[in-house]
């Protein structure tokens, strides 16, 4: 059983290739998500992420141009991320036609599965109300009156 | 940023099965394990485990009544569960906004220079 996962997507004027320099160029990604970003986009390839006075290591996981690219952090720990002790960031980028990019990101904890993708998609469709969904539909349920 | 207290919280609601039993529980208040069973696809077993990690991860409790033992939701515990879960997406969607607009300006600066440059 996978952790924590949360899944989010937006979608994007621009074509894919403009996208995935915006996601991986360390001098764009310390304009989305960390303060400074030392970082190879290499599989394998350990960096840095600073947040303000706090930071911590990361570890480029998969880099498959202009589709996939995922990297692992454990949040400002100093111990080196792997799995198991951190969180596994996954960015997925779609076409929609030549314009348009639709791009996914999926932040999951625990340990991770290393399954072939359509296995990944099949599990995911089998268990369409993921616990994000779960947590939404029980806070209406919880912020009615009690019974 | 997760302690080890988030991470039993979060594994513990991963599990569509437990899900499932967190479901009946709210809606039917306390129960016992043996009333649970009768309701799921699983065996009985399998919902004395999935009470057991729901227990350790707050989200319900125990109670003996009689030679009964029941459970009911930690209704506090899923509130805060709802709420660290809403705060995480809140900063992925302000992050891919950001990546958002990054790249549509530099989409649309790009498609700039392409349709000056015949003009030169």
């Amino acid at each position: 059983m996978s952790g924590l996962a949360i899944e989010r997507e937006v979608l994007i004027e621009a074509p894919i290739q403009v996208v995935w320099r915006t996601i991986t160029e360390p001098d764009q990604m310390s304009q989305w998500f960390a303060d400074r970003v030392d970082l190879v986009v290499e599989p394998g390839a350990h960096g840095y992420m600073g947040f303000g006075d706090q930071g911590g290591p990361v570890v480029v996981e998969t880099v498959d141009p202009p589709t996939h690219f995922s990297f692992r952090w454990n949040h400002p720990r100093e111990e080196d991320p792997v799995a198991g002790n951190s969180m596994l960031v996954e960015f997925t980028l779609t076409p929609e036609g030549d314009e348009r990019t639709r791009l996914r990101v999926a932040e999951s904890g625990h340990e991770q599965r290393d399954w072939p993708i359509a296995e990944k998609q099949r599990y995911a469709d089998e268990h369409q109300e993921g616990w994000g969904e779960f947590l939404g539909r029980l806070a209406t349920m919880l912020a009615k009156p009690s019974r | 940023m997760t302690t080890q207290a988030d991470d039993e919280l979060w594994s513990a609601i991963a599990d569509p099965s437990r899900r499932r039993v967190l479901d009946l529980l709210i809606s039917n208040g306390e129960v016992s394990a043996s009333w649970l069973a009768g309701r799921v696809p699983f065996s009985r077993q399998a919902v004395s485990k999935h009470l057991v990690v729901l227990d350790q991860a707050g989200l319900i409790s125990r109670r003996k009544k009689g030679r009964e033992v029941l459970y009911r939701v930690e209704v506090n515990r899923l509130d805060q569960a709802t709420r660290v879960m809403a705060d995480l997406a809140a900063q992925w969607d302000r992050r891919l906004g950001t990546i958002k607009r990054l790249a549509e300006a530099a989409h649309a600066e790009a498609t700039k220079m392409r349709t000056l440059e015949p003009r030169r």
